[in-house]
């Protein structure tokens, strides 16, 4: 994504829970809160329906940083799919981490449906991440028409 | 040493088929070349002489089982399953139990007959101990393996020959084998998770530079895939065409994504029984990524896969009090 200028800005998915986190992107709207506009969102119904496969499918259409946000524990509108929603969320920023990709590429966060100005400050705090890390190269695949072929 | 132990094996199976406790045998027997083993499906006591012991009987055996117990497609009637045994190291038993544990096998339909393990030999190193000479025997003595080569014998230290995730075995026999096959066993390993403690160490761009170049080898023949118990699914993700998650060209994010899902899969189900390392053959170096998943939900959530039949897998229950320090703040 290039911005006025003609410079890199990067480009962000935001997988949002229904019931907290996309009602708290809502309210950063309604209350015409600043934030990057770097995020494109994506509504899941819970963080529980998040399948770590749509984080790699996201990195391997050339995202430059993900965002996963649901209700904080204890909140889950379905009681305890953020719960068990953590422990794979834990595992698979441990593991990407381990085979290499920066630790702020892909990031996991709780944003309720109250919380408006902590939305928008997660926001300005994944682009800043992002930006310091640069575009992004690790997992990427090459725009469909380009010779194809490991390596 | 596995002479005795082939004996007693062999008396075992004989009398769970005496005594009727058993309709098949699911059991390693000599493989066409020194050093390798093959499955063999006993079903007949006459049969029994087929199966061998030693330290080369390094296959998984419960990735039969779940296709053993699941319903025929197409068959009407009520579906019968065997009862069957298996011979089973530790690590085997542990897939086992975790079979058992995910619904796919019913615990009285399986009878574990648990061998004491002392490791298994990796061909590998056997090969690269004799510099390439072409292996036409092999013997094993006490603590000793005796390779015969065209050029005459060698002997080398059996404790060097040990494949690495032997000797990082953390659990060589388990107490919940239905037949326990009297005998010394490995005694559990120290010193575990070596090298991806190693790995860890490494930068992240080196990592990611060492990921890539291993799995660029990767050929997708899903050979990794096959040989694990764990790997029971109708319809596994690479293969499944809406969505289609894995593309169909042979380029590396590809190849990864296959590899990351794969591994992902296992959290909190792998028994670190390397079936995976030894079935591929493009020798990637498998064992420090898969390693990484085991290490991680014991570390983080106390649970070791396949110890017991019972109890909830970690990634399908959750406490109050699990790690937080990978949430971001603003």
């Amino acid at each position: 994504m290039s911005n006025e200028a003609g410079g890199w800005e990067p480009k962000i998915v935001a997988f949002l829970c229904n019931w907290c986190s996309y009602a708290g992107a809502d309210l950063a709207g309604v209350s015409r809160l600043q934030y990057p506009t770097n995020v494109r969102i994506i509504r899941v119904p819970c963080s529980g329906r998040i399948d770590p496969l749509y984080i790699v499918r996201a990195l391997q259409e050339g995202v430059d940083g993900v965002l996963v946000s649901g209700c904080h524990p204890g909140d889950c509108h379905y009681i305890s799919g953020n719960l068990v929603a953590r422990r794979k969320f834990a595992l698979l920023k441990s593991y990407l981490e381990y085979l290499g990709i920066e630790p702020g590429r892909v990031q996991f966060s709780w944003v309720s449906a109250s919380e408006g100005t902590r939305f928008a400050a997660l926001m300005e705090k994944v682009v800043d991440d992002v930006r310091a890390l640069g575009p992004a190269t690790k997992m990427v695949k090459a725009p469909v028409g380009a010779p194809v072929g490991a390596e | 040493m596995s002479r005795q132990l082939e004996t007693k094996l062999r008396e075992a199976v004989a009398s769970l088929f005496e005594r009727g406790e058993i309709d098949l045998v699911i059991g390693h027997e000599a493989g066409s070349l020194p050093l390798r083993s093959r499955p063999v499906f006993v079903r007949d006591a006459a049969d029994i002489e087929r199966l061998v012991w030693g330290p080369n009987c390094t296959n998984n055996l419960a990735v039969y089982l779940p296709r053993l117990f699941a319903h025929p497609k197409n068959l009407r009637e009520e579906y019968a399953p065997p009862t069957v045994g298996i011979i089973a190291k530790g690590c085997d038993a542990r897939s086992v139990l975790g079979l058992v544990k995910e619904h796919q096998l019913p615990r009285e339909k399986v009878v574990i007959i648990g061998m004491p393990c002392t490791g298994m030999i990796d061909p590998k190193k056997v090969e690269a101990a004799l510099d390439g000479a072409r292996i036409i025997g092999a013997r094993e003595e006490a603590g000793s393996l005796t390779v015969e080569t065209p050029g005459g014998e060698k002997t080398l230290g059996l404790a060097e020959m040990l494949a690495d995730g032997c000797l990082e075995c953390a659990h060589p026999t388990i107490d919940e084998a239905d037949v326990a096959i009297e005998g010394e066993a490995r005694s559990p390993a120290d010193e575990r998770y070596q090298r991806v403690a190693a790995f860890e160490q490494m930068s992240g761009e080196e990592r990611w530079a060492y990921f890539s170049d291993e799995i660029s080898r990767c050929i997708r023949c899903y050979a990794c895939r096959q040989v694990c118990p764990n790997c029971y699914c109708v319809t596994c993700f690479a293969d499944q065409t809406k969505p289609r998650w894995i593309g169909a060209a042979d380029e590396l994010p590809d190849l990864m994504a296959f590899h990351i899902g794969r591994i992902l899969h296992q959290a909190g189900r792998c028994v670190e029984c390397d079936a995976c390392v030894r079935a591929c053959p493009m020798d990637i170096d498998l064992r420090v990524f898969t390693q990484k998943m085991p290490k991680d939900v014991e570390a983080l959530y106390g649970y070791v896969a396949g110890m017991s039949a019972d109890g909830v897998p970690a990634l399908l229950t959750f406490t109050e009090n699990d790690d937080e320090g990978f949430i971001s703040e603003p």
